[in-house]
């Protein structure tokens, strides 16, 4: 299964997986740059690897949530990608690339539940809860119990521990998770996670952006009227 | 790929429209645009973020009604352009994003241009100009968005802009005006619509930077010689309405859209008209959405007859934001055998003139 991902939800993000090998991956910090390096990242990921975009099996795409305009280049960038060479177009909650990161490492003991957030700017973070995965209930993926939110930090559910660049943010909020406490959605375990669906006949999301917050915009109120 | 007439495919998503549109050289042979204008009715005006939302949806929809309504696939097309500037910066990331991941996925080269210049090129798609623009064009662009006049000496390589507004646009000051007067958004139309009933003449609103410290001579140029402004108008306005109404008489309506409405008109083309005269243009072409403004039309077309121009305006479908002009500048750019952008190039809101098609990154080598 050849699945290329990309997640804009943070940082830029794209990944090639070849069955549950990375073959390809870039990633950016810059968070105000994905329109620019996007594109050129797909690029090169697909030539130095050798594949053509029309032999992939997916392409998925982080939903978010996430800052607008960044979000909006990830997606735009995958539905014009998955139109042009025909090929499925998978949407995934870009919160549970952290959660299965943070789940398939020793921080989370099986069966448990935490958190994970990101940074939604204005002093807010994006945060679900979800629970590790266990040899008892055979599951593969963290399931998600609830969220995803938008909110500040202190009104998180207290007494878990939480995975993403949220921790660092709100040190005095939040319970981080030391190996995860900067870590944004990466396109890598965004792709596994599709997999892992796809693997388990689970059906995916569409891709439909979740920008958990209104637009801003405000109906302007009628003029005074000047009073004789 | 055929320099002679290339297929071109051209985006469009710098303010409300997005827009896709497919030429064969000079020949146009689909315009495809979705508006998000509805969306915008009950704030007023454009509100950037619901219009970035709305070209994330549009896109790949209006990019397979373009190419099904021109009847030609994507491996035909020699290019592709987009709209990288000016315009709003949100609404630039989503069409640029777009464009670049079909340049990607298609192989095809991009040009990134600059969307002011691409008024100017629907003027060779057909139509009066089907043998090449004219030596001695100038481009008068009024819109919702901008109010510019431009001197095109070479619409790949030398366009110069003569003025501008330095604050609204004209097609600002007409839907704040009807918001001002009760009449809903856009204000364009019903405010031209009302105006036939009203005096022009019944107030005398202020013509912004019409002032000789503004204005100076021909040889001795004021600061805005060739500049408008038409906050001061939008002032003046809501200010009329309400010595109308602090006196308990029914506000005229009627008279203050057609006197606001002239008082935009008349400045508008005399400033065009004096830099056309001032810079030797003979040709005048009549771009934006307010292009389709009857008093605009009557009132250059008169004014460019006495100044011996001749005035030319495309059809309403190409005088608003549309992906056809995208495609029309980028394919007169691919037959002057342009280099392409690259897909590392950034939008640029504020995207000046001068710079018609991005230069590609020097550390892009696509
Ligand atoms: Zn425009």
């Amino acid at each position: 299964m050849l699945l290329l991902a990309l997640d804009t939800s943070a940082a830029a993000t794209v990944a090639l997986l070849r069955d549950d090998v990375v073959v390809g991956r870039f990633g950016s910090a810059d968070t105000r740059s994905h329109a620019e390096v996007l594109a050129p990242a797909v690029q090169q990921i697909l030539a130095d690897a050798g594949v053509s975009g029309r032999e992939l099996d997916g392409i998925v795409a982080g939903v978010g949530p996430g800052p607008f305009t960044g979000l909006r280049a990830g997606l735009v960038t995958a539905r014009t990608l998955a139109f042009v060479w025909d090929v499925p177009l998978l949407g995934v909650l870009s919160l549970d690339a952290l959660a299965f990161d943070a789940a398939a490492s020793s921080a989370v003991p099986p069966g448990t539940g935490f958190l994970v957030g990101t940074d939604a700017r204005r002093g807010e973070v994006y945060w679900a809860a979800y629970r590790a995965p266990s040899d008892d209930d055979g599951a593969v993926l963290p399931a998600l119990l609830d969220g995803p939110h938008v909110g500040t930090a202190a009104g998180l559910p207290k007494g878990q521990l939480l995975a993403g660049r949220a921790a660092s943010l709100y040190p005095g909020e939040l319970d981080g998770i030391p190996a995860f406490a900067t870590s944004d959605p990466d396109a890598a375990s965004l792709a596994r996670v599709a997999r892992q669906r796809l693997l388990a006949g689970e059906p995916l999301r569409d891709t439909a952006p979740l920008y958990l917050r209104e637009s801003d915009a405000r109906v302007p109120g009628p003029r005074k009227r000047a009073t004789a | 790929m055929t320099r002679h007439a290339p297929l071109v495919l051209g985006i469009e998503s710098s303010c409300d429209e997005t827009g896709v549109g497919i030429v064969r050289g000079t020949q146009l042979l689909t315009n495809t645009v979705s508006s998000s204008m509805d969306e915008h009715v009950r704030f007023g005006g454009v509100i950037p973020e619901i219009a970035s939302r709305a070209h994330l949806e549009a896109f790949v929809p209006t990019l397979r009604t373009a190419l099904d309504d021109a009847g030609v696939t994507l491996e035909e097309i020699d290019a592709i352009a987009v709209t990288a500037g000016p315009g709003l910066s949100g609404a630039l990331m989503v069409g640029v994003s777009a464009a670049k991941a079909l340049a990607v996925a298609t192989g095809k080269p991009l040009y990134a241009i600059n969307h002011l210049v691409a008024h100017v090129g629907v003027g060779m798609l057909g139509g009066p100009f089907a043998d090449g623009l004219p030596p001695a064009l100038g481009a008068l662009l009024v819109s919702g968005g901008h109010t510019e006049i431009l001197r095109i000496g070479d619409i790949t390589s030398d366009v110069e802009l003569l003025g501008s507004t330095i604050d609204d646009a004209a097609g600002e000051a007409y839907d704040k005006t009807a918001r001002i007067l009760g009449l809903g958004y856009p204000g364009g139309p019903v405010i031209d619509r009302l105006a036939r009933e009203g005096d022009p003449t019944a107030i005398r609103f202020p013509r912004g930077l019409s002032q000789p410290k503004y204005m100076g001579t021909a040889e001795q140029p004021g600061p805005h010689r060739y500049d408008w402004s038409f906050s001061g108008l939008k002032t003046a306005v809501a200010r009329s309405v309400e010595q109308y109404e602090a006196a308990g008489l029914e506000v005229p309506v009627a008279d203050i859209a057609a006197s606001f409405q002239e008082a935009v008109v008349d400045i508008i083309t005399s400033k065009a008209v004096l830099a056309c005269r001032e810079h030797g243009i003979t040709d005048l072409l009549l771009g934006g959405g307010v292009a389709a403004n009857r008093r605009l039309r009557e009132l250059t077309g008169e004014r460019c007859a006495a100044a011996g121009i001749t005035l030319t305006v495309p059809a309403p479908s190409l005088c608003t934001d549309n992906g056809a002009m995208v495609a029309a500048l980028g394919a007169r750019i691919v037959m002057n055998g342009g280099r392409p952008s690259g897909v590392g190039f950034g939008t640029d809101p504020s995207l000046p003139v001068t710079r018609i098609v991005l230069a590609a990154a020097p550390d892009d080598g696509s």
